[in-house]
């Protein structure tokens, strides 16, 4: 019998049977857009931490920028959809994800939920066409998962804002023309567009990373930037506002992490089918069979969590906590099986010429920003107990 | 200006292809159907011309149930409405009677003024069909076209084959097949993609493109696989090693197979 190892392990699940054939177009025109534009050189973008920043309007021209959305020059797609390209761009890699999720699901959500007519149509259209590029700042140096905490602060002036205050760790910071950042006010945290060149506002891009090198993280400065009061989100109120935003940007990365792992799963099949040791297929020996075997298991299972999370998104029933549910086991499951199918690989698995330690790093990000996994264990945890035990 | 634009569904280029068993018709069953990749180009033609003239775009597709993805797909990426010729009857189909039931679909469009195909599909590779069809509908013929320029009631055209180039104008309406040369197609939009459920699509047979006609006569299979094998592996080639005298070696080498 001639063995013919399987290209996708989420054959074995037949996850395409409950798509519908709009939802597999738009994925398979993801994968094909990467497969000619990211994926030849993305091994490269890792090494050298470069973003491709001319590809921003190649994915508006898509639709791929905030799709999800309605009107604005945003394609509307079902959350299912949106959550497929996540799953095809991560599988190239999670800083192309990271760029798309921050755009679409922070930046442009923040104004298309929060914003007033007026933000709308000066920023949506040119976000949606790649034209534009956002970002959103809520970390700060010392409130990460308490954002609560957080000291950038705006004070009223006449009619106007003074901001000052530092964001870190902010997703496409150096490159964004608007940034939504969320601040300290008299009245509670509110929400407020800046956009780049005001004086004032600087930014630095974070070097040294080991992880999302295809993506840029930065700094963000507010040196007294006064701003006027039509550059507040006039409909976001506490905290509610920016983990909204975080809710629909967790959801997309509950399906990018399916896709990471499928890669990564992908490489070590098609790798252990080719590398001989011992005179036989390094995939012939049952040792290498458990790994490919659990991991399968384990990514099918995390791909039919998503689908699901995403019809109960798409009947608008979905429970932040259940968003948790799969942004902790999908993003925990995925960094455990591109770390296995890295040593499936031996030595080569090392080299950026393979992806799935390349996912494995990226993962790391991926596993703390959008709420960390013990953040999550926690929701999920009150969810159950009803007791909160954050603090 | 109304412009039809042949395609077809044919087996991933990128996936092992097979034969079926018994006629030796492509094996459908076992492989990743998709659109043409040089129909393809023909359709991306056929919307750049669109957006210029303001054309209709009718996409027309001869196959089984899934042919109809591909049509979805051109409408995806722009295109107006699509036909769909779906019989049984057609299965296995020879270029002779593929021309005659793509001719007689492209005559339910009224006032057509360009018919776009490509010069070849990635399965048969005949290359024969865009030219029975211009003959049958009596249209001027510009074949393996990789430029194309249309100007009111003329189309003029790079042709470029093997044998070298040329360039060819003819008066509306006209036929043109063009290369894997002509351009980049686009990818669909999802806006796009989302539209093409909403556009029409009109499934034709047979009975509907020739009534009356009678079955004997007209799916006559003017051709039929005898034998099918696999090509036979590549052989490796012959290393010259550069020791002073390699270039004797190379032209040696050329001169014996009379390639030079
Ligand atoms: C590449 C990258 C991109 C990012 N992009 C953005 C962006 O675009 N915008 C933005 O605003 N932020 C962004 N972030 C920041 C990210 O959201 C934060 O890093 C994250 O919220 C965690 O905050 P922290 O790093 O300060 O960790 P901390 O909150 O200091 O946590 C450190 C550790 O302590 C644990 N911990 C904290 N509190 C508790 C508790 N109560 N119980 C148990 N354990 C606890 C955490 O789980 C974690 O393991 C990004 C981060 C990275 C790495």
């Amino acid at each position: 019998m001639s063995a013919k190892p399987l290209k996708d392990p989420l054959e074995l699940f037949d996850i395409a049977s409950v798509l519908t054939d709009e939802e597999r177009e738009i994925q398979s025109t993801v994968a094909r857009f990467l497969e000619d534009r990211v994926r030849p050189h993305i091994g490269q973008w890792f090494e050298n931490a470069h973003f491709a920043r001319e590809l921003a309007p190649e994915l508006g021209k898509l639709g791929v920028l905030g799709m999800h959305l309605e009107g604005y020059g945003c394609a509307g797609t079902n959350a299912v959809s949106y959550g497929l390209a996540c799953l095809e761009l991560e599988a190239a890699d999670s800083g192309f994800r990271s760029f798309v999720s921050v755009q679409g699901s922070l930046s442009m959500f923040s104004i298309w939920k929060w914003g007033s007519e007026e933000q709308k149509l000066q920023w949506l259209p040119r976000l949606a066409a790649g034209e534009a590029i956002g970002c959103f700042g809520l970390t700060e140096p010392d409130f990460g998962s308490n954002p609560s905490g957080m000291r950038t602060k705006a004070v009223r002036e006449g009619g106007d804002w003074i901001l000052n205050g530092s964001k870190m760790w902010i997703t496409n910071g150096g490159i964004a023309d608007v940034a939504t950042v969320w601040a300290q006010t008299e009245e509670g945290i509110r929400g407020f567009l800046v956009p780049r060149g005001t004086p004032g506002f600087t930014t630095q891009d974070i070097k040294q990373k080991m992880s999302l090198r295809a993506s840029i993280t930065s700094e963000l400065y507010f040196d007294n930037v006064r701003l006027p009061d039509s550059a507040r989100l006039p409909l976001a109120e506490g905290l509610r506002g920016p983990l909204s935003c975080l809710n629909e940007a967790r959801f997309g990365i509950l399906f990018g992490a399916v896709g990471a792992a499928r890669d990564s799963i992908q490489a070590a099949i098609d790798y252990a089918d080719s590398r001989v040791q011992f005179d036989k297929p390094i995939s012939a020996f049952q040792l290498t069979q458990k790994k490919l075997a659990d991991m399968t298991v384990s990514v099918g299972s995390a791909a039919l969590l998503a689908v699901h999370l995403g019809r109960l998104k798409d009947q608008h029933r979905i429970r932040p906590e259940q968003i948790s549910v799969g942004k902790l086991n999908n993003v925990r499951e995925a960094i455990a099986i591109a770390r296995e199918c890295r040593t499936v690989l031996g030595a080569n698995g090392i080299s950026l010429e393979y992806s799935p330690l390349r996912h494995a790093n990226n993962l790391e990000s991926v596993l703390t920003y959008e709420g960390t996994s013990e953040m999550h264990t926690l929701v999920v945890g009150q969810a159950i107990t009803g007791y909160p035990a954050y603090r | 200006m109304n412009i039809v634009v042949l395609v077809k569904q044919v087996p991933d280029t990128a996936a092992e292809r097979a034969l079926s068993e018994g006629d030796h018709t492509l094996d459908r069953e076992n492989t990743d159907l998709v659109l043409d990749e040089i129909n393809e180009r023909a359709a991306e033609e056929a919307l750049r011309l669109k957006a210029t003239t303001d054309a209709e775009v009718t996409v027309v597709s001869m196959g089984p149930d899934s042919a109809l993805d591909s049509i979805r797909k051109v409408l995806a990426m722009g295109a107006d409405r699509g036909i769909h010729i779906c019989d049984d009857r057609l299965q296995g189909a020879d270029v002779v009677t593929t021309a005659r039931v793509l001719a007689a679909a492209v005559r339910t469009v009224a006032d057509v003024d360009l018919v776009l195909a490509g010069n070849a599909a990635t399965d048969g590779q005949a290359s024969a069909v865009p030219a029975i069809v211009a003959d049958l509908l009596g249209l001027p013929q510009l074949t393996h076209v990789r430029e194309l320029v249309l100007d009111a009631k003329r189309v003029r055209a790079e042709r470029e084959t093997e044998g070298g180039e040329t360039t060819l104008e003819a008066p509306l309406p006209a036929l043109v097949s063009v290369t894997e040369k002509i351009n980049e197609p686009r990818y669909p939009s999802f806006k796009g993609i989302m539209a093409a459920k909403k556009k029409p699509v009109a499934t034709i047979g047979l009975d509907g493109l020739f009534p009356g006609a009678d079955d004997t006569g007209f799916l006559v299979s003017r051709t039929r696989v005898v034998e099918a094998v696999p090509r036979p592996a590549r052989s490796a080639g012959i290393r010259v090693v550069d020791d002073g005298l390699a270039g004797r070696q190379l032209a040696d080498h050329l001169i014996a197979r009379k390639l030079v």
